[in-house]
């Protein structure tokens, strides 16, 4: 396993990683969230990293009901969660098994001890209390009786013990506060608020957190407990907001839509981890939204299809085997050209597999998994901003184009939140839709698929006088829209589609990190940025010639990409897959492009990623690289259990 | 409302220029032409008027009426008629489907576009059996049909159309056949009806499941087989000579013979649109045992689905402007005003 040589945390670090680990009803979300409105309140850059299990609520103490949140801030530029945390706190036995493995050496673990009995220690398939053995030797280690102090602390308030312990994660919290000098006061407010018809239970979770404070601030003995201050990060003056992917795209979908001037319609089917932008959407109604829950991922689609050909655009989101249901209907779209924008928040796969997991395997689904010739543009989210960013880029192409667009996202970016600046939607440029209102044919002909100079159909909304017409799955005649199965229309359709999508303007690719040309070429896609952006960084301040190249447009891809690529002597792919964007790269320029790939639901980690890197020159700075063959199909093991 | 304003219109505004594609002397052909009937007596209006339709025979359907069409997918026309009715709940929407698409694929969409109720009319043309597939046996072909699927003879039960329709929560369920005289007259009432209105219209698949519906809709002894439903009239058949009664002790319909037309000694059950236990009965009687009850079997509406939907956007917009700045910077928010990054006060 690749480690972070760092030294222990010193007093004012650059950046610190923690790691709130608890049983899935110790509320280690809710905690984790708190404090990262606390590190954004500070002025800190972030990036978190929830982790949680698929169960709603399984069984206490198991080493599979495990949640946790790790949030990675500091006084530079963040953007990763961190690859191995400074301090973890762990609620119970089971949180520490599954979750020590990350801690970096000579980290701090605080451990709540009122949890390590025999009970829970079996159920951690711990054989003796790792707190009394050497399992803990290489850390700094804090057993506090957290559960009895939080007792102790919400006693006046006559709760029984069950409800009491519900507070242990503000106990937990309040300490977290005091260790990295934050102000309580937005988390008593937040508390206030939260439970406004339940002053005493507000109360409660009050006086638990200023508890876990008060006892930083009298314990801070010899020990590992000590105050660490991080710096506020230089940062343009604005207003800022935390931001998780799922409301990303929600707010990006309301953006796209009123600079269309489109009423939207969003039909949604309750999936993991897609649900949150429904979620978000519903309570956006005053912006003529209008959203459907349907009875299943078809009728989700369709019901969006049908929207957009009544004149409203049509939204749909989903994850992977959702997305599988849906496609047969985004060949629907495809083939009646509607505007249609479908979000797919990918999951590890396939089947069911890892729904709360993160992974970048429906790559190949997006491009390539139609039946018949069914092009579609694929945009790709890199982080929670940049996804308010392509979701009203996947609205713009979708009306432009008249035709269905797949948003990738996934877990990661979806739960993950990051610091925002609120931008100003006057700056947007506006684009509003237009709909046919005559007849475009000659002798007042209607003509439903006559294309404008882009390829795209017009859009022809029922309602609209003199206009009926009929439109459908089966093959239509050019212009006309007739049915027509003859071999020269079909080919002629089968052109025109491909022809408008691979037509789509989309931006010609910057190389975000390096330069163009080089010896290495990193070439990233969704939410590998941050990682891939930090290793090629680091690399690069090593004294190694490597760029990173980051993807958002992955159909049609950018029109200077090939000649980008071919500008170097190596091209590494590392993706959360086993190595698709790899399979598309060569497929359209023929070129050597090397996977470095990962499916341990996890991301990425800096440092396993500048290790691959290092490959390319034999690990040696200024190496001139190239005569070192890394070896084939890397695949990096899972660094965590 | 589903015509705001009454448009005059001849059966010729609704016939397309496109070449019907049929086979000759397919039901559909008849279905279609009363249809382009009863739209001008209705005061639809072309441009406001939608025929979506899943995939099959039936699904043609939308080609051929000169108005706003969508011929989608396998199944799916209940799901895409729901997007077009919350996008635009001003337009008339019409489905077309059929016995393999609404009950077989499309089942799931079936049922919830009737328990949601839409304000649309769904026509489910029932021939049982797969004619654009060449005639295997469907969801609702009988015991015993022989099918290039089922060479001994089919053996899963027939689904019943309109007893699915009722329990899946339908406020309209009417019946026809394509060549009835009446068939107009069905269909003016469940345009009428507000909310998702459910009419299973029996379709002589001339080519792969020829005159199975003889038994009633032949003209020889329709009136031995056909039981017409109508509000406030008494169920009577066979010229008046028998009629439908509650057997009390069973609670189930039975025959009784009616002497002199004295039909209320008799116990004939006067029919009631809005009785939803009588309704629940008239699906499920068997023929040839029963006549085939036929005509408007249940007509009790509720809100529709478009405007509850309406309604709650409506509620949970109200007082709130659609600021997209205000709602870009909501939530957990800070102003940094000086370039260290301190958060202002």
């Amino acid at each position: 396993m690749a480690t972070l040589a760092k030294p222990p945390l010193s007093e004012k670090p650059e950046a610190v990683v923690v790691r709130f680990a608890g049983d899935s009803g110790d509320g280690m979300q809710l905690t984790g969230g708190q404090f990262t409105l606390s590190s954004a309140l500070s002025g800190n850059d972030f990036a978190t990293f929830p982790d949680f299990p698929a169960e709603i609520r399984a069984p206490q103490g198991t080493l599979f009901g495990v949640s946790a949140f790790q949030i990675n801030f500091g006084a530079t530029d963040i953007d990763t969660a961190g690859d191995a945390p400074d301090v973890l706190v762990a609620m119970n036995p089971a949180a520490l098994k599954t979750n020590l493995p990350a801690l970096k050496p000579g980290g701090l673990v605080i451990v709540d001890e009122g949890e390590f009995g025999k009970r829970n220690l079996d159920k951690a398939k711990y054989d003796t209390n790792p707190l009394d053995d050497d399992t803990l030797a290489k850390y700094d280690v804090l057993r506090l009786d957290i559960s009895a102090r939080t007792i102790e602390a919400v006693k006046p308030y006559g709760l029984g013990n069950k409800d009491a312990l519900r507070s242990k994660n503000m106990w937990t919290l309040g300490l977290a506060l005091w260790m990295f000098d934050r102000d309580r006061t937005p988390i008593h407010d937040w508390l206030k608020a939260k439970f406004k018809g339940k002053p005493e239970i507000a109360a409660a979770n009050i006086a638990a957190l200023d508890a876990g404070h008060a006892y930083g601030e009298t314990a801070e003995l010899a020990g590992p407990l000590r105050q660490v201050h991080v710096d506020p990060v230089p940062t343009a003056p604005g207003l800022y907001r935390t931001l998780t992917g799922a409301e990303g795209i929600a707010l990006g979908l309301v953006a796209g839509c009123r600079l269309l001037r489109l009423p939207m319609f969003f039909g949604g089917y309750p999936i993991t981890p897609a649900s949150a932008i429904l979620h978000h959407l519903v309570r956006m109604k005053e912006f003529n939204v209008t959203t459907f829950q349907a009875e299943d991922e078809i009728a989700a689609i369709c019901a969006a299809i049908g929207a957009s050909y009544a004149g409203s655009l049509g939204i749909t989101s989903s994850s992977g085997p959702g997305i599988a249901l849906k496609t047969e209907a985004i060949g629907l779209g495809i083939m009646t050209e509607l505007p249609l924008v479908i979000v797919n928040s990918q999951r590890g796969g396939p089947s069911t597999g890892l729904p709360t997991k993160t992974e970048q395997s429906d790559l190949y689904q997006a491009v390539y998994g139609r039946n018949g010739d069914a092009p579609m543009p694929v945009i790709a989210a890199r982080s929670p901003a940049d996804a308010f960013d392509c979701a009203i880029e996947a609205c713009r192409i979708a009306v432009q184009y008249m035709t269905p667009v797949m948003l990738l996202t996934d877990g990661y970016i979806a739960n993950a939140a990051e610091p925002w600046r609120v931008p100003d939607p006057e700056a947007f440029e506006r684009m509003p839709a237009e709909f046919l209102e005559e007849a475009n044919g000659p002798d007042g002909q209607l003509l439903p698929f006559k294309r404008d100079a882009k390829g795209a159909r017009p859009w022809i909304k029922p309602g609209t006088p003199g206009l009926m017409h009929r439109i459908g799955g089966i093959e239509k005649a050019v212009d006309t829209g007739h049915i027509d199965y003859s071999p020269a229309n079909h080919q002629a359709m089968t052109d025109a589609r491909k022809n408008k999508i691979e037509g789509i303007r989309v931006r010609d690719q910057q190389v975000s990190v390096g330069t163009k040309g080089g010896k290495l070429a990193v070439v990233g896609w969704g939410s590998t940025y941050g990682p891939i952006h930090q290793a090629v960084t680091r690399a690069r301040r090593g004294g190694l010639d490597a760029s990173h190249i980051h993807l958002r447009h992955i159909w049609p891809l950018p029109a200077n990409l090939g000649e980008l690529l071919g500008s170097y002597d190596k091209v590494l792919v590392p993706e959360m897959n086993t190595g698709q964007l790899k399979t598309l790269l060569r497929d359209q320029y023929l070129i050597d492009a090397q996977p470095l790939t990962k499916t341990s639901g996890q991301p990425f980690q800096i440092a396993e990623l500048e290790a691959a890197i290092a490959t390319y020159f034999d690990g040696v700075p200024g190496n001139a690289g190239g005569n070192i063959v890394p070896p084939n199909d890397q695949q990096l093991p899972s660094t965590e259990s | 409302m589903n015509a705001p304003v009454k448009i005059e219109t001849t059966l010729k505004d609704w016939e397309t220029d496109q070449e019907v594609r049929w086979c000759p002397g397919c039901g559909d052909y008849a279905i279609l032409k009363a249809v382009q009937r009863t739209l001008p007596v209705l005061g639809a209006d072309p441009k406001n008027t939608v025929f979506i339709s899943g995939i099959g025979c039936s699904s043609r359907f939308p080609y051929y009426v000169e108005s706003y069409g969508f011929h989608t997918i396998h199944g799916r026309a209940p799901a895409v008629a729901t997007g077009v009715k919350l996008a635009n709940p001003e337009l008339d929407v019409w489905i077309v489907t059929g016995d393999g698409d609404g009950m077989s694929i499309g089942g799931n969409h079936t049922m919830h576009i009737l328990r949601r109720n839409l304000n649309c009319q769904i026509l489910l043309f029932n021939n049982e059996i797969y004619g654009l597939t060449k005639g295997q046996a469907s969801p609702t072909s009988r015991l015993g049909t022989r099918s290039p699927t089922t060479p001994a003879g089919s053996y899963d039960r027939p689904a019943k159309a309109c007893a699915f329709a009722i329990g899946a929560g339908a406020r309209f369920v009417a019946r026809g056949f394509d060549v009835s005289k009446k068939l107009p007259e069905v269909l003016e009432a469940a345009y009428r009806h507000q909310g998702a209105a459910f009419v299973e219209i029996f379709q002589n698949c001339i080519v792969y499941n020829k005159d199975v519906f003889d038994g009633f809709a032949a003209p020889k002894g329709a009136e031995d087989h056909q039981l017409w439903l109508e509000d406030g009239q008494p169920m009577l058949f066979a010229n008046g000579t028998k009629g439908i009664t509650l057997d009390h002790n069973t609670l189930q319909l039975a025959i009784v013979d009616v002497v002199d037309g004295d039909w209320q000694s008799a116990g004939v059950i006067v029919h009631n649109v809005r009785n939803r236990s009588i309704a629940h009965m008239l699906v499920e009687i068997p023929f040839p045992e029963f006549p085939k009850a036929l005509g408007v079997l249940y007509d009790d509406p509720r809100p529709s689905f478009e405007g509850e939907v309406m309604d709650e956007k409506a509620r949970m917009s109200e007082g709130k402007e659609p600021n997209l700045a205000a709602l870009l910077g909501k939530g957990q928010s800070w102003t940094v005003d000086d370039e260290q990054g301190h958060p202002a006060e």
